[in-house]
């Protein structure tokens, strides 16, 4: 079946079979391979995408369910050689270690913020919680989400400081 | 590499389209609604349905909460966050909120849903035991009209319901009841698993009475409902006595499992200590709302 949908500001389509998930429709026939697939089973949150601006794990998505909805991946956060203040906040704050899980916490960080612009550390925790880091640097990705709160994208520097 | 097995796709423009879809795909076509139960089942190959209906199309239809003739009323594909995000829900039935906060993740509760969740049937679903205490309808919408069950009445074992090949759930009504209050207590291993145990209570005050009292049961075998535990409150003032005896009757009348998440002792005590401590705070919701 063929499957179209809006991916970063563009349309995409490609014909697959009806079982194929979210995530491989991404990574294998849109070929954006920035969404990473992880535990396969709902837990990692790895594969976090946005869908009309909300988080959601792509492995437990059909990619025929996305059909003519609005997706987002890591691959459209930076706009024009800029960042998104949470990428900045990421390398500002030592928000990564391996960087396994990182595209799936800068996406759920985003709407976050989206909707919430200066959470407290528990929210931010909270919205997280569906994300697991294996390097357990989940004291400095709260930081650096807070970073983000702190620096509006107007503000946004290609050179964060550290 | 989880992978479901082959199957049709269909992807419903309505309700009656659905149904119709159900009829024509006989027992081995599933309707898939958040998917975030059914598509890990459908990967593990515990459910290979032969032709999946996808309800997507008709999230705005069946996703709202809204009052209307004494009732709160939900459409079966309203999404868990949506559950939570909302103020008449808020305002009238914590357990509801309790629950939805602890169902899976954030994350998760983008896409699962209400519906989706009841007909799952899953021993260890949350949603069930607050549909049961607050007295929830369950609208069962066929292709010759439409047809309202109680919670009780929707489970027929273990991911097993009652709704027919050609029926679907459109709705669940909550009737608004003056004095009420309801929570809902969970143990679990760590965020976003399923209960070990979970307990739903509500109680409705009149004066220095329980006027009617409800306890359901979360992942502890047997009914969802406790109705001994039930009956115990009905009549009864609400005090520490009355909660201890209506928890030692729920705990006596679960039939919980040893299994990884603990033993069926363990699963007894937490049975009676969460049905202690839902009573506690339905009876103090209950209290805000009468004062």
């Amino acid at each position: 079946m063929q499957v179209t949908l809006t991916i970063n500001g563009e349309e995409r389509s490609a014909e697959v079979e009806p079982r194929t998930l979210l995530v491989h429709f991404i990574r294998d026939d849109l070929d954006l391979t920035g969404t990473h697939w992880g535990c396969d089973t709902s837990n990692c949150g790895a594969c976090v995408v946005l869908v009309d601006g909300r988080p959601v794990k792509s492995c437990t998505m059909l990619a025929a369910t996305a059909a003519g909805h609005e997706l987002r991946t890591v691959e459209g956060m930076e706009q024009d050689g800029v960042l998104d203040p949470v990428q900045q906040g990421f390398i500002a704050q030592h928000g990564l270690q391996c960087g396994f899980c990182t595209p799936g916490m800068l996406l759920t960080a985003r709407a976050l913020l989206d909707e919430n612009p200066n959470p407290t550390d528990a929210e931010i925790r909270e919205a997280i919680s569906g994300q697991i880091c294996r390097c357990t640097g989940y004291t400095n990705i709260v930081k650096a989400i807070r970073w983000a709160a702190d620096h509006a994208p107007q503000t946004a520097t290609a050179t964060p400081e550290a | 590499m989880q992978i479901p097995a082959a199957f049709e796709y269909e992807r419903a423009t309505s309700v009656e389209h659905a149904l119709e879809l159900l009829r024509s795909g006989g027992p081995d076509a599933r309707l898939l609604a958040g998917g975030h139960s059914l598509l890990p089942m459908m990967k593990l190959r515990l459910a290979a349905p032969e032709l999946l209906i996808d309800l997507d199309a008709l999230s705005d239809e069946l996703g709202y909460v809204r009052e209307a003739d004494g009732e709160v009323r939900i459409g079966a594909l309203t999404r868990h966050r949506e559950i939570l995000e909302s103020a008449l829900i808020a305002a009238r039935f914590g357990v509801f909120i309790d629950a939805e906060k602890l169902i899976a993740d954030p994350v998760v509760r983008n896409r699962g849903t209400i519906g989706g969740a009841l007909c799952q049937a899953d021993p260890a679903e949350d949603i069930s035991a607050a549909c049961a205490v607050v007295g929830a309808r369950l609208v069962i919408q066929g292709l010759d009209g439409q047809r309202t069950i109680s919670m009780r009445e929707l489970h027929s074992g273990p991911y097993e319901t009652t709704i027919r090949d050609a029926e679907m759930l459109v709705e669940i009504r909550v009737p608004v009841q003056p004095g009420i209050g309801s929570a809902y207590e969970k143990v679990k291993r760590r965020v976003g698993d399923w209960a070990i145990a979970a307990v739903a209570a509500a109680v409705r005050l009149d004066g220095g009475t329980i006027a009617s009292g409800a306890v359901a049961l979360t992942a502890v075998g047997g009914d969802v409902t406790a109705q001994r535990a039930s009956d115990a409150l009905t009549g009864a003032p609400p005090s520490e006595e009355t909660f201890a005896q209506a928890a030692r009757l729920a705990a006596e009348d679960c039939a919980p499992q040893t299994d990884q998440r603990g033993s069926a002792e363990y699963k007894r005590h937490l049975a009676n200590e969460l049905t202690l401590r839902a009573l506690r705070s339905a009876t103090a919701r209950a209290l805000r709302e009468e004062s």
